[in-house]
């Protein structure tokens, strides 16, 4: 098939999508209503396998760190495509999974981030048996676990590391949002820098200060680190916590951020500023402060001119979209280490991401999936190989 | 019938019926239609997730229903748009059966399920389950499709969070173990076998549910329980354990007003079988007590639970369903 062929059945594939609206929303529901929090993913990475072998998919199995597969085999079966979707969250078995549907919308913990990307990969084979699409290559649909937080890729890592079957190229999907298109990975460094007063700290030594004001010191020289404007540099101070009550003085608090540049070497002496002041602020103040690094990625990633960029920009400009560029510090970066070209795609738009109530907009994913599966039939076809 | 007997053959569990390319089997060797019925008043926060999960499991998936249903009794929130819009039959229960007029209950809803409705089997969900699974359907029509002496199969709800010992209590509700298991105890000892008498979901013959009459508000369940039991005897209920149900916590006025209604019905029912033939005429004015600013107060609700005949006494139904008749 040529490109322009598969350009002009994109609303054939968008009103493919609308009309399994019902499986996708119920996969996307009863897959939001499972809790997963990473290194816990385990009942919903069995469900998507349930899903993967009802649709009759090759090799449904999970691997020994709770990555779940499917394998849709080819006409050809000369090459694979992996579709991976992390099936992680950031939130907790306590949190209450329940997802609500609005006749626009869909509402709960999780639901964009990554319920409906998820939903998406099991609603596929049957999308693909609908439109009788036969794909030549082999189609390795991936739940990933342990990607998020202090998972730190960790499942599709092992799957890279592992895995035997040589993977031509690999889309990685997102619920949120629509245009969004990532091809390469900024350097990023996840810590977390914790605080602890000693249970026999002398109060009445200079400079004495429970543990949330040495950390409030910590962040005003995190905060005088200066940044390059080039390469692009930043630091993002994610989450805070401490103390116990309001006449108590802390004696434990935790901060997590990340340092994100387009230089290795930039994130790396960062770090080493951040280590170097916690020491300093350590013999201050003689709390404990410690640095744990719990995740790092290399920056890298194709080109814009590749051609999986290149007719994943076509696509999006056909549906009327406007692409999101964006770097990425998710599984793509993973993929660009093992020099997979990998891109990744969002599927709708949303709202109140990462919060109980996040959203996403349901019209929006069927134009979301004609893009999903124009770019998978056109790396099927080779039209987004590198010649 | 021996409880314990009639427990251990008719009380099933929902996951043994995982099988649904064998119950489908089974259903169309019968030639079996079934349909699926919520009524609904103001739901619409929950009615679109019910209706995407039946029609994609049930539906799409695997044919075992046929219809999918809204019985609605008149919402003024987006309850029958957002229904229809995932693809439900949007019904207003005022305009079906026209000629019999319109009362205010669930009862009178599912009641006119069964004019409007075509299946053989009928099975009634209510639509403020905030964890909805396909279970709430195939669990309770699975043993009528396999076991063609059963035709009333109830739901039930068992999940323990923790329990470490061999033995544990079980059972309904509030109302149900403060009244409905107490009465039934009384009268009819056979029915205390059934865990959650009162429980929404409950999956029905038609056969049954035509010769049967419906009080239209909380007695519904009740009066069912005690018809079909005196009709068919216990052999005709099944019960299946749908692990849990998640949904709005009622208030303990609000069980006072379901208690007084239930209450009313049974009576009733209990003169009519000639068990208490001297009742006096009930009062339908039920009183509960608020303190405003310092005094006591009387509020009062009146709670009449009037009843629709059985569905086969109705002219356009029998013309309907059985033109020769």
């Amino acid at each position: 098939m040529k490109f322009s062929e598969i350009r002009s059945q994109l609303e054939v594939y968008r009103n493919a999508a609308e009309s399994i609206r019902e499986i996708l929303l119920a996969n996307a529901v009863m897959i939001g209503e499972f809790p997963a929090p990473t290194f816990h993913e385990d009942q919903r990475v069995r469900f998507i396998e349930d899903r993967f072998s009802e649709c009759g998919l090759q090799n449904c199995s999970t691997d020994e760190v709770g990555n779940g597969f499917g394998i849709l085999n080819g006409e050809a079966g000369e090459r694979q495509i992996l579709l991976i979707a992390h099936a992680d969250t950031i939130f907790s078995e306590k949190t209450d999974h329940t997802i609500s549907l609005l006749a626009d919308r869909m509402i709960g913990p999780g639901v964009g981030d990554n319920s409906l990307g998820l939903a998406v990969l099991a609603s596929l084979p049957i999308l693909l048996e609908r439109l009788d699409i036969r794909l030549k290559s082999n189609v390795i649909l991936m739940a990933a676990s342990r990607s998020l937080g202090r998972g730190n890729l960790e499942g599709l890592r092992f799957f890279l590391d592992n895995n035997k079957l040589p993977i031509s190229s690999a889309l990685c999907v997102e619920g949120v949002k629509l245009g969004r298109l990532s091809y390469s990975s900024i350097g990023m460094l996840r810590g977390e820098i914790e605080v602890r007063v000693p249970e026999m700290y002398d109060w009445t030594r200079f400079g004495a200060a429970g543990a949330i004001i040495t950390l409030n010191d910590v962040i005003n020289k995190i905060n005088r680190i200066p940044l390059p404007k080039r390469p692009k540099t930043s630091i993002v101070l994610g989450s805070i916590e401490g103390g116990a009550s309001f006449n108590n003085i802390a004696t434990h608090s935790l901060l997590r951020f990340e340092i994100r540049s387009e230089s290795a070497e930039v994130v790396h002496d960062i770090h080493e500023e951040i280590r170097d002041r916690i020491t300093e602020m350590s013999l201050e103040t003689a709390a404990e402060v410690s640095l744990d690094i719990v995740a790092r990625r290399e920056p890298g990633g194709i080109d814009f001119r590749h051609p999986l960029v290149h007719r994943s920009r076509e696509i999006l400009k056909a549906l009327h979209i406007e692409p999101r560029v964006a770097p990425s510090t998710s599984e793509l970066s993973e993929l660009i280490r093992h020099k997979i070209p990998a891109i990744t795609l969002g599927l709708t738009t949303g709202a109140h991401l990462n919060h109980t109530n996040e959203e996403v907009l349901i019209e929006p994913i069927f134009t979301g999936i004609a893009q999903l599966l124009g770019m998978l039939i056109a790396m099927d076809e080779g039209l987004c190989d590198e010649h | 019938m021996n409880i314990d007997h009639w427990l251990q053959n008719n009380t099933f569990h929902y996951s043994s019926f995982w099988d649904f390319r064998h119950l489908l089997e089974a259903k169309e060797e019968q030639n079996l239609t079934i349909s699926l019925c919520i009524p609904t008043l103001n739901e619409e926060k929950t009615i679109g997730k019910e209706i995407v999960i039946f029609k994609s499991e049930l539906m799409s998936r695997y044919p075992l229903l046929d219809e999918i249903a809204v019985i609605d009794s008149g919402s003024t929130d987006n309850t029958r748009d957002v229904a229809a819009s995932f693809g439900a039959d949007v019904y207003l229960a005022d305009n079906i059966l026209p000629e019999v007029g319109s009362k205010r209950g669930k009862g009178e809803n599912l009641w006119k399920a069964i004019y409007q409705l075509k299946g053989d089997i009928i099975v009634y969900v209510d639509a403020d389950i905030k964890n909805i699974h396909p279970r709430f359907a195939y669990g309770l029509l699975a043993p009528l499709v396999y076991r063609p002496e059963i035709k009333y199969v109830k739901a039930f709800y068992d999940r323990p969070l923790a329990f470490s010992q061999g033995i544990r209590p079980s059972g309904g509700g509030r109302v149900t173990e403060i009244l409905v298991r107490p009465l039934f105890s009384l009268f009819f000892p056979e029915l205390t076998a059934i865990v959650q008498p009162l429980s929404g979901e409950y999956a029905v013959r038609r056969e049954v549910l035509e010769a049967i009459p419906f009080p239209i508000g909380y007695g519904v369940e009740t009066s069912h329980l005690i018809d079909v039991y005196n009709k068919w005897g216990m052999e005709a209920f099944g019960q299946t354990d749908l692990d849990q149900r998640v949904h709005r916590n009622q208030a303990t006025r609000d069980l006072g007003k379901m208690a007084f209604g239930i209450l009313q019905t049974f009576l009733l029912r209990t003169k009519a079988l000639g068990l208490m033939p001297e009742i006096p005429d009930l009062n339908s004015t039920l009183r509960q007590f608020q303190v405003k600013e310092g005094n006591f107060e009387q509020v009062e609700y009146h709670i009449v639970e009037e009843e629709r005949p059985p569905m086969m006494e109705i002219p356009a139904y029998r013309k309907k369903f059985h033109p020769g008749q």
